[in-house]
């Protein structure tokens, strides 16, 4: 295993830090450490850093540079989005006010999913989560439908979902949320960008959010940090009491060689967007074409065409997920089932079971995703040895699914 | 969660897979909502001193490394084992002869010993012979 070579194509879970961003961001460790909220020359060089970063992340979205936020990453946007927007309603409305009703979808990132969850079942806010299509995506007629004139405040969507990599028209739905609020504040508009920004537009005035979380380390950034944008006049409340960092939204001190980082990440980004989304789309197109051609009984989870450039989210029959990662593993190739916040939970993903599919489709599903050093070489290995691994599995499985059903009777 | 070496080894490279033709019995545990399912095959012959012995013993698994190694360790363990001492094979052995399993396979993946059982009580109830 050591001197092997080895193929990373889980770029959805993390992505290795890009050397540039590594080299801006160690004199904020070494020589320019200062507190930023310090007035002497170390606070000031660190808070210049702060603003500048905060102004490259807003160019980035086209917001102002007030309307950024820096947190630990997207949970903890995520959770400041939900819980903080229901928290500034009964402060506004006070305690006896009308319960609010927030919208997400059902196959959100378990940041979103299980904040909302918290809040129905602290009896604070009724919650909706809308139904995926076998596609993978939202119905806007039904999003239409479950919106309720008075207390709807939050509807959050998810701009690429990360495991099955289908992509949402955000714009879209930022237009209709528009038209339903008129002149009203609500509802919010929120979405996780966490996996969009590496290869969506993310400008916020285009896609009409109010709110958007997004992470550094899913470009290439470090570990740690993250963001959050919200239009200037959204009503939110601070979760964590503390000093007066980031207008007092998210106190705590700032994490500078991070955000100097996450900042440098994204101009990367902005500069290689457009190519690396080419380049993945082909390599990505030839991985699934050829998979699906040579492999009998596989199949595509959702939408080919709405899909995030780096994913790749198959099923194959008679086959447990799990055990082909290993075994793909001890070949040098890393990928996975489903997200890696899930993977030590036994049960089959809720994005999967969210398209429609039986519980041992969603249990033979393989989630490879692409990045910036994959290339057209480890593409053609990694079919090798998905098709070897393949095949040693269903040697070993038999017929037993099969056999299971006829016996059972179920279909 | 890491499995430990043994797992690894009985993952990658299981023994006794595959199946037996006009097998003595077979025994089948688990379900496609857990994501496991195990078949086990029995050749039952009488050895010298006239006990019944499990002679030949196969597997079919789909499942998660744990439930293919479990299920590969369990035939290694109960070859050439009497019916009497076979059936006392339990799942937390298996488990133990793999050097432990992670905590939260222990339940769900680890059901290779009841496929055995089954196996033998399908030998059993064939053969209308209540031991």
């Amino acid at each position: 295993m050591t001197n092997k070579k080895r193929i990373y194509l889980d770029h959805a879970a993390t992505t290795p830090v890009d050397k540039r961003v590594l080299k801006a961001m160690v004199p904020y460790f070494f020589s320019k450490y200062g507190n930023p909220m310090s007035i002497h020359s170390f606070g000031v060089e660190a808070s210049f850093a702060i603003d500048k970063a905060r102004k490259t992340l807003a160019n980035f979205l086209n917001s102002k540079t007030d309307e950024i936020f820096f947190t630990s990453g997207s949970t903890e946007s995520n959770n400041i989005v939900v819980k903080g927007t229901v928290k500034a309603y009964y402060e506004k409305f006070g305690k006896n006010a009308l319960k609010p009703h927030i919208i997400t979808t059902k196959f959100e990132h378990h940041s979103i999913l299980n904040a909302f969850k918290t809040v129905e079942k602290e009896n604070l806010a009724e919650v909706s989560y809308l139904n995926i299509s076998k596609d993978g995506l939202v119905e806007l007629e039904e999003l239409k439908a479950k919106v309720k004139k008075q207390n709807t405040i939050l509807v959050s969507i998810v701009y690429v979902n990360s495991e099955i990599g289908t992509v949402q028209v955000i714009e879209k739905i930022g237009g209709l949320i528009k038209m339903i609020r008129k002149n009203n504040i609500y509802p919010l508009f929120h979405t996780d960008a966490t996996q969009a920004i590496n290869y969506f537009s993310c400008d916020v005035l285009k896609l009409g959010v109010d709110l958007l979380s997004f992470s550094s380390h899913k470009i290439y950034g470090p570990k740690g940090i993250g963001a959050l944008y919200f239009k200037q006049g959204t009503p939110i409340k601070k979760l964590f009491d503390g000093g007066e960092q980031e207008n007092g939204l998210r106190p705590g001190t700032h994490n500078v060689p991070g955000i100097v980082g996450f900042a440098k990440a994204i101009e990367i980004v902005s500069e290689t967007k457009k190519k690396e989304s080419i380049r993945l789309i082909k390599l990505r197109n030839h991985l699934l074409d050829k998979i699906l051609k040579e492999i009998p009984d596989s199949s595509l989870n959702g939408s080919k065409e709405n899909r995030s450039p780096n994913n790749c989210n198959l099923r194959f029959k008679n086959i447990e997920g799990e055990s082909l990662v290993l075994m793909l593993d001890e070949s040098g190739i890393a990928c996975s089932t489903g997200s890696a916040c899930s993977s030590s939970s036994l049960q089959a993903s809720h994005v999967l079971l969210s398209l429609g599919l039986r519980a041992e489709e969603a249990h033979s599903s393989l989630r490879i995703t692409l990045g910036r050093n994959i290339t057209k070489h480890d593409i053609e290995f990694t079919i090798e040895k998905l098709k070897q691994s393949v095949d040693k599995l269903r040697k070993l499985s038999g017929n037993v699914l099969s056999d299971y059903f006829k016996k059972n009777k179920v279909s | 969660m890491a499995y430990s070496k043994l797992v690894m080894e009985h993952f990658l490279k299981p023994k006794n897979r595959g199946i037996i033709k006009n097998p003595s019995g077979v025994g089948t545990v688990g379900n496609p909502v857990c994501g496991d399912l195990m078949r086990v095959y029995i050749k039952v012959k009488k050895n010298k001193a006239d006990q019944k012995i499990i002679s030949d013993i196969k597997f079919e698994t789909l499942g998660c490394a744990a439930a293919i190694a479990t299920s590969s360790m369990v035939t290694e363990l109960a070859k050439n084992k009497t019916l009497l001492e076979a059936e006392k094979i339990t799942n937390k052995q298996v488990a133990g002869a793999l050097e432990g399993l992670p905590p939260i396979k222990m339940h769900c993946s680890n059901l290779a010993a009841s496929a055995l059982k089954d196996a033998i009580r399908n030998y059993f109830q064939k053969n209308h012979n209540l031991k």
